[in-house]
């Protein structure tokens, strides 16, 4: 797939909390094929101490109106900067970058997200619905608070949450949640901190199905030039931004 | 029309703009985003005798103004460089040159000698930045006498344009300089990372799996210009300036101190386009100052 570089302007900004923000931002041409687990890489242009751009998962895309959408947790200085863009500022960003999850038809397929790691599991939830899939998506976060954006997976399947503090659906963790018990799927895609993935891939090992996770190892270019974000894998280190950053859990070394 | 074209020794570069070894992959990445024959020349990966699987992650490190690697020289070696990837490459309307490095010096010997035989690579880059093993573990680049010794031996098997790339964790970078100008390096190339180190106050941990890396971007620009001025006075040879280049504004600082050519490193990773952005701007600030010729600009430094 052709990497681009443009500028895009944001179009909409939607606070969902103190920690998390939207953005939609818009490119001047019609995009490019994007696939659910692609990344874009944006640079940070309103603070001069953010020196590398950032990688931000493919949130949603809307062909029609040539918008990405980004899901950002404020961590440190860039993605609190990125919280501080208004509407009409210009974004440079390059993508689409990474490979993409791995799509099957007709099965059951089980999403868990935690924390900012829902961001590309939207996209993905739209294409296996597309596919014919069955959809179970678990978002697993402190509390209620933080169970934000929910209402957009409605449409392509079925949203559960945990939280830590029993605020909201069931307490404890999304590898708790009594639907991994008492249902059986064919597919495990995961995304968020990697105690919560490794849980997700060994619950997926146990029933003996696939699983692919989606690495957020540091990176400098985000394009395979300067091989900062490796992986070690069963076949050496691996690029996150090429060769990933969804992987198999049988390649990976967990 | 301005003249762009500039030379090393023999070598014709169309312009003064490369790109650096470990920031360029093998130009394949960048073939997305701009025509590689628009560039003097392309300086591809870090190049070993035998495969190398580099440092465990992390290897990089955010800093104010650049960042710490420490990606450790992963490549599949040299005998993989010849057969996969320079049939893939070879045909760029560029200067193609291999960045050779190792840690004793028969494996530069005999990857330099392999290169050798390669139609279409008109050079190589020797990083004597890497620590000699046999020495215990300190640069070769550290020492005029192991810098000697290993570009001397490497001028025996290596008939093209041998460009010597210097570490900059040096007390006299220019004596190092004359070192290797003296055994036959037909240009260096200046400055490598520089030698530091970064710790996570809330973990209590070093940001690198090695601890130390190295620094480049904007942040060691300044240390870079004096070290390309010092060597551009003390050799003969011509000089390819990098360290922090961002811009067509301070590529033209580091031909004014005495550089022929100059290569733009960390700049890849924020803008993919920039080296040929830099071409650009090259020919707008002579345009703008009336010089026709490039080869006008270099030492072109007003000390009245
Ligand atoms: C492929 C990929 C996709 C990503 N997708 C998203 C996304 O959709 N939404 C989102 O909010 N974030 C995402 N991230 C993480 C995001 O890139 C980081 O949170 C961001 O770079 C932090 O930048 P900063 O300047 O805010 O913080 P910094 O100042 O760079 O860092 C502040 C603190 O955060 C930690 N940190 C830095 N980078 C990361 C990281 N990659 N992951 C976890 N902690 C980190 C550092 O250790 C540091 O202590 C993704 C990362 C990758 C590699
Ligand atoms: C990620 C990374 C990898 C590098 N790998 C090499 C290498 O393999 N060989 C080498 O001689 N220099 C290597 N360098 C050093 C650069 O070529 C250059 O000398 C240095 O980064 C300073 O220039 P800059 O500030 O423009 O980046 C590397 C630098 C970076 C950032
Ligand atoms: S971030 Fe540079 S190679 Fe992956």
């Amino acid at each position: 797939m052709k990497k681009l570089i443009q500028d895009f302007e944001l179009v909409k900004y939607e606070e969902l909390n103190c920690e998390h923000f939207v953005l939609d931002i818009k490119a001047n041409e019609p995009l490019p094929e994007i696939l659910p687990g692609q990344f874009v890489n944006v640079r940070v242009d309103n603070n001069n101490s953010v020196f590398l751009r950032r990688p931000l998962s493919i949130h949603n895309v809307d062909y029609d109106r040539n918008v990405i959408q980004l899901f950002v947790k404020r961590i440190g200085e860039g993605t609190k900067s990125l919280g501080k863009l208004k509407i009409g500022d210009k974004l440079s960003v390059v993508y689409p970058l990474g490979n993409s999850y791995s799509i099957p038809k007709n099965a059951k397929t089980l999403l868990i997200g935690g924390g900012c790691g829902v961001a590309p599991l939207l996209y993905l939830s739209k294409f296996l619905h597309e596919a014919g899939n069955e959809v179970t998506t678990i978002l697993g976060v402190r509390s209620s608070y933080d169970a934000v954006g929910l209402k957009a997976y409605e449409p392509y399947g079925r949203i559960l949450v945990t939280t830590e503090d029993g605020s909201q659906g069931e307490k404890g963790y999304p590898t708790q949640h009594s639907v991994l018990e008492n249902e059986s799927f064919d597919y495990s895609f995961t995304c968020g901190p990697e105690p919560m993935m490794k849980a997700v891939a060994a619950y997926s090992e146990s029933k003996g199905i696939s699983c692919e996770v989606s690495l957020e190892n540091t990176m400098a270019c985000g394009f395979g030039a300067c091989l900062c974000c490796v992986t070690d894998t069963k076949k050496g280190n691996k690029c996150v931004c090429t060769e990933g950053p969804v992987f198999n859990i049988k390649d990976l070394k967990w | 029309m301005v003249n762009l074209e500039v030379k090393l020794k023999d070598l014709v570069l169309k312009n003064p703009v490369m790109t650096a070894s470990g920031t360029f992959g093998f130009g394949e990445e960048f073939a997305d985003f701009i025509d590689l024959s628009d560039l003097g020349g392309i300086i591809v990966k870090g190049t070993t005798r035998h495969h190398r699987e580099g440092n465990p992650y992390p290897r990089m490190a955010e800093t104010p103004s650049g960042m710490l690697n420490a990606v450790g020289l992963q490549n599949k070696g040299v005998e993989n460089f010849c057969q996969d990837i320079y049939p893939r490459i070879k045909d760029y309307q560029t200067n193609v040159m291999v960045n050779v490095s190792g840690s004793v010096i028969e494996d530069y010997v005999e990857t330099a000698a392999m290169i050798n035989e390669l139609e279409h690579i008109p050079g190589i880059e020797l990083n004597i930045s890497c620590p000699n093993v046999k020495e215990g573990g300190m640069a070769f680049g550290t020492s005029c006498a192991s810098a000697e010794e290993v570009v001397r031996a490497v001028r025996q098997v290596y008939k093209k344009h041998l460009m010597v790339k210097l570490s900059p964790n040096v007390t006299d970078i220019a004596s190092i300089a004359k070192a290797v100008e003296g055994q036959g390096a037909d240009s260096v190339s200046l400055i490598n990372t520089l030698l530091g180190m970064a710790i996570d106050a809330e973990t209590r941990k070093p940001l690198l799996s090695t601890v130390t890396g190295g620094l480049s971007g904007p942040c060691v620009k300044p240390v870079a210009l004096r070290m390309v001025w010092q060597v551009a006075q003390a050799v003969k040879i011509p000089v390819v300036g990098l360290g922090g280049i961002m811009n067509a504004k301070d590529a033209i600082e580091f031909i004014l101190a005495g550089a022929t050519a100059i290569q733009i490193g960390t700049a890849n990773f924020i803008d993919p386009q920039v080296s040929v952005k830099i071409v650009e701007g090259i020919k707008e600030y002579m345009i703008r100052h009336q010089v026709s010729d490039i080869n006008d600009l270099i030492g072109a430094i007003n000390l009245k």
